[in-house]
């Protein structure tokens, strides 16, 4: 069969110019750039349309990576946003490189018996024990423990945490919040308090949700992976989720928030926790529009962007609030 | 890259006189109208024509032809236009060259029914965004792929890629260049196909 071929001088003259456009791109990007080499750029673009077009489809495509830039780990920017470099996130790292060459986490830290931790709004903070217990607190929260040879006791009083516990059955450990009591028995889970409110939900292993001595009517259960508890001061109610849905509930322990088909208002919301900058939502109608996406939860500039983009919703900034409206 | 989201959107159209399309205006057009049709265009241009060592150049000059015409005046129906410009320049390379097979063009006529299908909902392609760009990431080669990864996500400049990666700073450029260009077929371009080889 007979195949059709371009003439010669033509053949491949469009992925030459096109990786004559990628050099370009990926020296600007990545390099250090001058007024010469863009100079330079610009008199290449000036010979010939087929240049800026081969050009403006790469700038264009790649310009979309932008928003890689959210997957990038938290400690990175945290350190950027506070300018210097954490004890903590230095036992970060310190803590994945033991655990990466496998050569056991047996770090001891020093920590006073009882001790109260707080997060501001945005915070994200990981403490360790000596134990290889791991507590990851969540914007907006406080948190005291007592770590003592008979037991371990950790009381939120608000905000949310989440918890890996190296279980031990002579030493429970157990998180009280307001009249109910949370006993790990090998497990990661998390804790949510916001108001009379509290949300446990269960990653790995059992934990058993008990009331607070002196609650004795109050309902217990026993949780098991997958297992999300409500519970009010008086009720509680307790449902399954998948996986993938508390992994992305847990989206803030990378710093990101997760939305799968979640209305406006209730995303929203999530972000109201982690700014100071408030949204707030003028409409109902726009209130219950479905968000599909994953957000840094210290951006609420880019999430606004998609809101306008996507949604075509109007943004006006007021002060230290941002109104979204149709 | 300036004016991506607003220009021409909220505005009325760059050119309603029908002269004097700046370059900016352009590119702001192009991205916006035309780089989007980029899949069905590909899906196209593979229907329809034999060699496929011909589709980079023949995308290529049907862009040239296009952004020729926008930049006399900008055509009312981009996409009409865009396969309109398409289906000429094959006609076109189909009698200029007398060895193609006859089978190459037959589906010419079937064109109107790409031209009416239903545009593909923005809206839906912008929510899935960060999953397609995390997908199209996971094709690329591997040293392409970790060159992007290093420079996009990590953050890190070029001459700290070529050190984290153990290679020359000009491999390095090699590799992100060969990236972006395998990145940007797959984001705008026929989706299953990753052509690129470094």
């Amino acid at each position: 069969m007979s195949e059709m071929h371009a003439p010669a001088a033509e053949k491949n003259r469009a992925a030459e110019i096109e990786a004559a456009a990628a050099e370009w791109l990926q020296r600007r990007s990545f390099w250090n750039w001058t007024a010469e080499d863009e100079a330079a750029l610009e008199a290449w673009l000036a010979q010939s349309l087929a240049h800026r077009i081969a050009f403006w489809r790469l700038n264009a495509g790649f310009s979309r990576t932008d928003r890689l830039a959210a997957l990038r780990p938290l400690q990175g920017t945290a350190e950027a946003r506070r300018g210097s470099f954490s004890a903590l996130a230095k036992f970060a790292a310190a803590f994945a490189m033991i655990a990466a060459l496998g050569l056991g986490a047996s770090l001891y830290v020093l920590q006073p018996r009882e001790r109260t931790y707080t997060t501001g709004i945005g915070g994200h903070e990981t403490i360790a024990f000596s134990d290889g217990t791991r507590i990851e607190l969540n914007t907006d929260t406080v948190l005291s423990t007592r770590m003592t040879t008979r037991e371990r006791m950790v009381w939120l009083k608000k905000g949310e945490a989440f918890f890996q516990v190296r279980h031990d059955p002579a030493h429970p450990f157990i998180v009280m919040a307001g009249n109910r009591r949370i006993t790990d028995l090998g497990t990661k889970f998390s804790v949510h308090r916001d108001g009379a409110r509290l949300e446990v939900a269960v990653v790995a292993g059992r934990v058993r949700f008990s009331p607070a001595d002196g609650a004795n009517d109050l309902q217990s259960a026993l949780l098991t992976p997958g297992d999300v508890a409500v519970a009010t001061p008086s009720s509680l109610m307790v449902t399954k989720k998948s996986t993938s849905d508390i992994a992305n509930e847990l989206g803030w322990r990378k710093g990101l928030l997760v939305f799968r088909h979640v209305a406006l208002a209730a995303a929203i919301a999530e972000f109201n926790r982690y700014n100071t900058t408030k949204l707030v939502v003028a409409d109902p109608a726009a209130a219950q529009m479905k968000i599909y996406g994953v957000f840094r939860a210290d951006n609420v500039e880019d999430f606004t962007a998609l809101a306008h983009m996507v949604l075509g919703l109007h943004v006006a900034h007021e002060g230290n609030t941002i109104l979204l409206s149709r | 890259m300036t004016e991506r989201s607003d220009t021409g959107r909220d505005n009325a159209e760059p050119s309603r006189s029908g002269a004097g399309v700046n370059a900016s205006q352009l590119e702001a057009w192009f991205v916006r109208e035309i780089l989007p049709l980029e899949a069905e265009l590909m899906q196209f241009l593979h229907h329809n024509w034999r060699n496929k060592s011909d589709i980079t150049d023949l995308r290529q000059d049907i862009y040239e032809r296009v952004c020729e015409a926008a930049l006399e005046k900008i055509p009312d129906q981009p996409k009409a236009f865009l396969f309109r410009t398409a289906r000429n320049l094959l006609v076109d390379r189909v009698r200029r060259e007398h060895v193609v097979p006859f089978e190459a063009v037959a589906d010419l006529d079937a064109l109107g029914l790409v031209i009416e299908a239903a545009n593909p909902e923005r809206t839906a392609i912008a929510r899935d965004e960060l999953r397609r760009l995390q997908a199209a990431l996971d094709r690329l080669p591997p040293r392409s792929r970790q060159a992007i990864v290093l420079g996009r996500i990590e953050g890190l400049a070029g001459h700290e890629i070529a050190r984290r990666m153990g290679i020359s700073e000009s491999t390095v450029s090699i590799h992100l260049a060969n990236g972006i260009r395998a990145l940007v077929d797959i984001l705008y371009g026929d989706p299953a196909d990753v052509r690129r080889k470094p």
